[in-house]
């Protein structure tokens, strides 16, 4: 068993809970993600450079406008939240699959028609 | 609040906040929703010579209910391989529930027909993609071969465009609103009209908004106004534990300050009574984004477990042949086009197996590739949600069948899947379409003078049916404004405003808008739910009216965020105050509104087959009335859609 959390005193986490995540070793807090946003979600970080705060993840509608206007891959991830989940089956093996299933078959990176 | 969690915590608002401070602009044209029908009337205008100005909530280029894409364009019947006329398509329409059956405002519908071809033209010029110029497509049998231009859902009518640029449209729209040198102002909610000499029913002379990120407050002058807004929405339910905004069809902007402006300026409203069993409010799945035989996924073939493929039937319900599918719907089959309509006993006779799945691998490739690559990701919201998202976890339509979710059997006719709607419970309901619309005339002007209206304001939806009005809206506005001087408006109804929108700001603690904005919905699900009376909706009006005094008087907003959230909440009690109206008004039960009159239950008598309206009067008391059925083929109008259009489409 691994070390321990400290237990703090917080309120409960948001639903839902992990709409965007930045990750930070690649955001540079350009912060063009907060002006195209629909409900106007994210709000700029008081530390100059760093990924914006994700303020209102309960208003979050997942359109991915933060994601589109993000000029670096990976840097924001807009994930569907659990209950959003969708399953499909392959047809010549009949095997199931889910998004987000753990070990999922490898990406089909085709882009669609523009 | 020492002990408050939240405040313990808060870190400092980023931008700099200061309520009430007033900006004022004068222009000539004011375009209020930033969304397909406020940009093209912006343009209208603007390149006509208009000074514009466009106020959005949020940001124009992503905005609207095609901010982040669209696959398809409705209506090109003057199209170049077109078979079905303006005439003969708006006929069509007026007869569909899906657009309202009898109710359906067939004015704009013609407009939409008559520019619907000319509109899309606009978007390419623009930039937007839209034929199949690397002939991917080359053979197919819903490609023109001669404009290279896509067709969905019948592949004779050609009056349906499948489109490959929309998640494009918004950027470029908003790129060309800043060529022509439109004012944009982003972020700022319209709350308000203004009105000569600051009296109801006095002609529009400007709007006020808030900036709901600094709280600064708007005054627009301005000789004439588009209203532009989009659907009320979030009245019967809102709450993001149980479903979350990806369930959701509408953006949590959606909320009807526009339509209640125009009501409290004095506007006339029809359709305010039309609601129906919530299809996005309820139990919704990605829309789009499950195995689906209906709008984008039109045609798709639909298995059971065991592979067993289940049939389409058309509008009457008679079987198609699979050859049948795609061409018989004079270019609308996508909105109601559907399964078997006998499945759910089929299901419990144990004919069929659940769960179904969308048998992509057995499309023919370019259909396959239509409706995936192109429709599905191109869509709202499905290029990254979907397609891309699907994509990266490894979905492949080339192998995959995409599961439709399993439902009770009940639920799997009559409506696309994702939409659920028979799991959502009968009082969870939202605006039918049409639903709160301005009365217009053929100018496309409300009952006020100096406002103009278009897209869901008016009945018309969807991407070509909100563009082609707006650009008409525009037209008109600014020919309008080139008639008229531009007037003062009235400081003390300014005052009003500022006074009604910042008092929640100046209280240090009280009730969140969440919790009133949910109690809100309880209100609107209990008195003006599936089934109504007289003395249930008189108590619902009496419920806001308690409400607005006792617990909106102690919401606290503590930024401008909430503060909009706020005023939102306001516009909740006004457009479910009109809702109660119409509903009140209309003393008989009508089955395309799916409106349920316990006290005059008889459905349908002919006598109702009429508008009901509602209007406030110079003293703000509320009158009822009522309008024909086709109004805008009597008089004074001319009696056909085309010499009404010829006389008064401002080209």
């Amino acid at each position: 068993m691994g070390k321990f959390n400290a237990a703090l005193m917080l309120p409960n986490p948001m639903t839902p809970n992990k709409a965007i995540v930045f990750n930070e070793s690649k955001c540079t807090g350009c912060n063009k993600c907060i002006d195209v946003c629909r409900a106007d979600v994210l709000h700029p970080n008081p530390e100059k450079g760093k990924p914006p705060i994700v303020l209102y993840p309960d208003e979050c509608w997942f359109a991915g406008c933060c994601v589109g206007a993000c000029p670096i891959e990976g840097a924001c991830i807009m994930t569907a939240p659990l209950q959003q989940s969708v399953a499909w089956k392959r047809k010549d093996t009949g095997e199931f699959f889910r998004l987000g299933m753990k070990n999922p078959p490898p990406a089909n990176t085709k882009p669609p028609v523009v | 609040m020492s002990n408050d969690i939240e405040t313990m915590r808060a870190l400092q608002w980023q931008y700099p906040v200061d309520y009430g401070k007033e900006n004022e602009y004068e222009v000539d044209v004011l375009v209020i929703g930033g969304g397909l029908a406020g940009c093209h009337a912006a343009i209208n205008a603007a390149k006509r010579g208009a000074k514009v100005a466009v106020m959005d909530k949020g940001p124009v280029i992503r905005s609207g209910s095609a901010g982040t894409g669209v696959d398809h364009w409705h209506s090109v019947c003057t199209g170049p391989a077109a078979k079905v006329s303006p005439e003969e398509m708006t006929q069509i329409m007026c007869t569909m529930p899906w657009f309202g059956g009898k109710y359906c405002l067939g004015l704009g519908k013609y407009i939409t027909c008559k520019e619907s071809y000319e509109t899309l033209m606009d978007l390419e010029k623009l930039g937007v993609p839209i034929r199949d110029l690397d002939d991917e497509f080359k053979g197919a049998p819903f490609r023109d071969e001669r404009s290279r231009l896509l067709y969905a859902y019948d592949y004779d009518a050609k009056t349906c465009v499948r489109l490959k640029g929309g998640p494009l449209m918004k950027p470029l729209l908003s790129a060309e609103l800043d060529r022509l040198g439109v004012q944009v102002f982003n972020y700022v909610m319209a709350t308000s009209l203004l009105n000569e000499g600051g009296k109801i029913g006095g002609r529009i002379v400007g709007a006020t908004g808030m900036s709901i990120r600094t709280g600064e407050f708007y005054i627009f002058k301005a000789k004439a106004v588009v209203l532009a807004s989009g659907t009320p929405y979030y009245l019967w339910t809102f709450n993001t534990e149980l479903q979350g905004g990806a369930a959701k069809f509408y953006d949590p902007s959606y909320t009807g300050e526009g339509q209640l402006m125009a009501f409290q300026a004095g506007a006339t409203f029809i359709n305010c009574e039309n609601s129906k069993r919530s299809f996005s409010g309820g139990f919704m799945r990605n829309p789009y984004g499950v195995g689906d035989g209906s709008n984008s996924w039109y045609g798709a073939p639909i298995v059971d477990s065991n592979g067993k493929k289940v049939p389409y039937v058309d509008r009457e319900g008679n079987l198609l042949k699979d050859e049948e599918v795609m061409h018989y719907s004079k270019g609308i089959g996508g909105m109601d086009g559907m399964l078997i309509r006998d499945l759910e006993q089929r299901i419990k006779a144990g004919e069929y197996t659940p769960p179904f799945y969308a048998d992509l691998p057995s499309m023919d490739p370019l259909e396959r590739r239509a409706l995936w690559g192109l429709m599905v990701g191109n869509e709202g919201r499905t290029n990254l949600a979907v397609y891309k998202a699907y994509g990266k976890a490894g979905f492949d339509p080339d192998k995959d069948m995409l599961q439709v979710p399993f439902l009770p059997s009940n639920a799997y006719g009559g409506s696309a899947t994702w939409m659920a709607k028979e799991t959502t419970p009968v009082y969870w309901r939202e605006m039918g379409r049409p639903g709160c619309n301005t009365v217009i005339d053929w100018n496309l002007k409300t009952s006020l003078d100096g406002l103009y209206a278009a897209g869901y304001v008016i009945g018309s939806t969807d991407s070509s049916g909100a563009s082609t009005t707006g650009r008409y809206a525009g037209r008109n506005a600014w020919k309008y404004a080139q008639t008229v001087e531009q007037l003062p408006y009235d400081r003390a109804q300014v005052d009003r405003e500022k006074a009604r929108i910042y008092a929640p700001v100046t209280r240090q603690e009280g009730l969140g808008w969440k919790e009133l904005k949910i109690g809100l919905c309880r209100v609107m699900q209990d008195y003006c739910g599936a089934e109504k009376n007289e003395e249930g909706l008189k108590l619902g009006l009496k419920w806001f009216d308690s409400i607005e005094e006792q617990e909106l008087q102690q919401v606290c907003a503590r930024n401008p965020h909430e503060l909009a959230r706020v005023i939102e909440c306001m516009s909740h009690i006004g457009v479910g105050r009109m809702i109660m109206h119409g509903s009140l008004a209309r003393r008989a039960s009508s089955r395309l509104f799916d409106f349920h009159r316990l006290d005059y239950p008889e459905m349908d008598p002919p006598e109702w087959d009429k508008y009901v309206s509602i209007r406030l009067n110079e003293q703000g008391g509320i009158e009822y009335g009522d309008l024909p059925l086709n109004y805008w083929l009597q008089e004074p109008f001319a009696p056909t859609y085309k010499e009404n259009y010829d006389q008064c489409c401002a080209k």
